[in-house]
């Protein structure tokens, strides 16, 4: 172990415990969720303590059936913790908010509406401002390559392509916070890597705080100012790795001893704590 | 397109062939009138029918009635299609008896329907209306229910309301399987109407039917038959072209109308 901490010094540091700062723009205290069953309680989440800075790009790794999706639900008011509490900008979260940008594994496009419709949903839902929010949405389309496509159905599109739309619209009626629930993870290989430097130039530009939750190790690491670490059953934090590298990343990066290194490290939780499912 | 024409002629000839066999038939076995006419007994029949107006009279009797069964049948359907779908008490409540309503054959209430609503076109509206409204209903509550759950959480994060809901995402999921009832209602309608005719009125090509037959005029009869099948597929047309203007977007859909567009070609 030892051997292992000395390997990551500079590039991977453990963030101090308790380092709760009271400019989070999220903070998670003494989360925990139990689903009530016929053989027992089920206890999905136990004790998730965390925060979240603002700005900062944090990504949440862990294996599938972890409690991931189930931490994400919580955090954007579509379900009710057991205990604990979830604060956005120091408000409890309870209900559904109107500053969280969500993108989910599926980009859930509504096939009646084209591009640009699809893309204004949250204006028409929270009833925004529609020139302003229009101008908005045809900036972030350029942003992600979709200039031209706003008057396309989402099945005239690829895969990638319907994915950005969603991106987008997470990003269109300007939220303090995006949440990404596994976005890329129905994406081949090869889009994925360019979904993931895309996803580093927009948070680069708009300076947006997200949270990414995914089961890919190098992708957290490749994104992600900070890791934190899940294991299943019941799901908790294990770890919060700091990764030290200079954004903007190049996908060669993956190839420095730095980023093998905090993959390793990331790693090794599972290898100790039984994560044999990775 | 060069591949289809050949087939195209090829049934105009079967059409034609089956004429030619069938007049032949009846003239050379000397096949009584009453029980089967001669296609050009039919043809006359037609002929006659239309160009003394009689049956632009009937048919336009009818056709109102339909539309009319059509419109209040499917006003009827979508709203209880959406309380029910909406709500489980009013499902308790009200699914049961609907269904035990829906279980009886719609044609055995005919009298009892005209001697409610009368003869007139009445009666025959609201057997049209009763024939046509159950397999809409059933569709429109299938169709609020199929809106995909991530959509919904999709809508629930984004703080939406359940109007908002409503509108913005289950009426148009459901819209595939109302528009799937509208086709059958349609058919429906019609048949509810001549059920009603049957009965007892006063006008419409249901009661021509019954008229022929006291009177044993089965070439006429055949006439009508033709004129009513052409009226169920316009009807039937009708709906399919709404249905390819409002579901553009659904990919099942796209795909029938691909087929369907080469079908019209033959």
């Amino acid at each position: 172990m030892a051997q292992i901490e000395q390997d990551d010094a500079p590039a991977c540091a453990r963030v101090a415990a308790g380092a709760i700062s009271a400019d989070a723009l999220i903070a998670v205290e003494h989360l925990s969720k139990v689903y009530p069953s016929r053989t027992g309680d089920v206890t999905a989440l136990r004790d998730i303590d965390f925060c979240i800075g603002e700005g900062q790009f944090v990504a949440i790794v862990g294996p599938s059936g972890c409690g991931k999706s189930t931490l994400l639900k919580i955090l954007v008011g579509l379900l009710r913790a057991s205990a604990g509490r979830v604060l956005l900008k120091g408000t409890p979260v309870d209900a559904p908010r109107r500053d969280i940008g969500v993108v989910f594994q599926a980009p859930v496009l509504f096939p009646w509406r084209t591009v640009l419709r699809n893309v204004l949903l949250p204006a028409d839902v929270q009833g925004l401002d529609r020139a302003q929010s229009r101008a908005r949405a045809m900036e972030l389309l350029r942003l992600v390559g979709l200039s031209g496509f706003e008057g396309r159905y989402p099945w005239e599109l690829s895969g990638g392509m319907q994915q950005r739309a969603a991106l987008v619209r997470a990003l269109v009626h300007d939220p303090s916070l995006l949440l990404m629930d596994e976005p890329f993870g129905a994406l081949d290989a090869m889009t994925r890597e360019q979904m993931n430097l895309e996803l580093q130039r927009i948070w680069l530009e708009q300076q947006k705080t997200v949270l990414f939750i995914t089961h890919s190790i190098p992708e957290a690491v490749f994104l992600a100012d900070r890791v934190l670490v899940m294991t299943p059953r019941p799901g908790r934090l294990i770890d919060d790795v700091q990764v030290g590298l200079p954004h903007p990343r190049p996908l060669e990066i993956m190839n420095t001893p730095e980023f093998g290194a905090c993959v390793k490290r990331i790693r090794q939780c599972f290898a100790t704590r039984g994560g044999q499912d990775l | 397109m060069s591949a289809h024409v050949p087939r195209g002629i090829l049934r105009a000839l079967l059409v034609v062939g089956f004429l030619l066999v069938w007049e032949a038939a009846t003239r050379l076995l000397d096949i009584p009138s009453f029980i089967l006419p001669r296609p050009t007994a039919v043809g006359f029949a037609l002929y006659n029918g239309f160009a003394s107006t009689l049956y632009f009279e009937h048919l336009g009797v009818t056709l109102a009635e339909t539309l009319a069964g059509f419109f209040f049948g499917t006003l009827l359907a979508l709203l209880l299609g959406t309380g029910i779908a909406l709500s489980r008490r009013v499902e308790y409540f009200l699914y049961p008896f609907i269904v035990m309503f829906q279980s009886m054959p719609k044609v055995a209430i005919a009298p009892l329907i005209v001697i409610w609503f009368g003869l007139g076109m009445a009666s025959k509206v609201a057997q049209a209306a009763f024939t046509a409204f159950f397999p809409l209903m059933v569709n429109t509550i299938a169709g609020l229910r199929s809106a995909d759950e991530d959509r919904v959480a999709l809508m629930r994060s984004l703080s939406a309301t359940e109007v908002q809901i409503f509108t913005m995402l289950r009426l148009p999921s459901a819209l595939p399987f109302i528009m799937a009832g509208l086709e059958i209602a349609m058919v429906l309608s019609l048949i509810g109407a001549i059920v009603a005719e049957f009965v007892g009125a006063q006008k419409g090509l249901g009661l021509l039917i019954l008229t022929m037959t006291s009177s044993m005029d089965v070439a006429g009869q055949f006439s009508v038959l033709l004129v009513l099948s052409v009226l169920g597929l316009l009807l039937n047309s009708a709906i399919v072209l709404l249905r390819r203007k409002v579901l553009f977007w659904d990919r099942s859909q796209r795909q029938d109308t691909e087929t369907t567009v080469k079908g019209s070609v033959l």
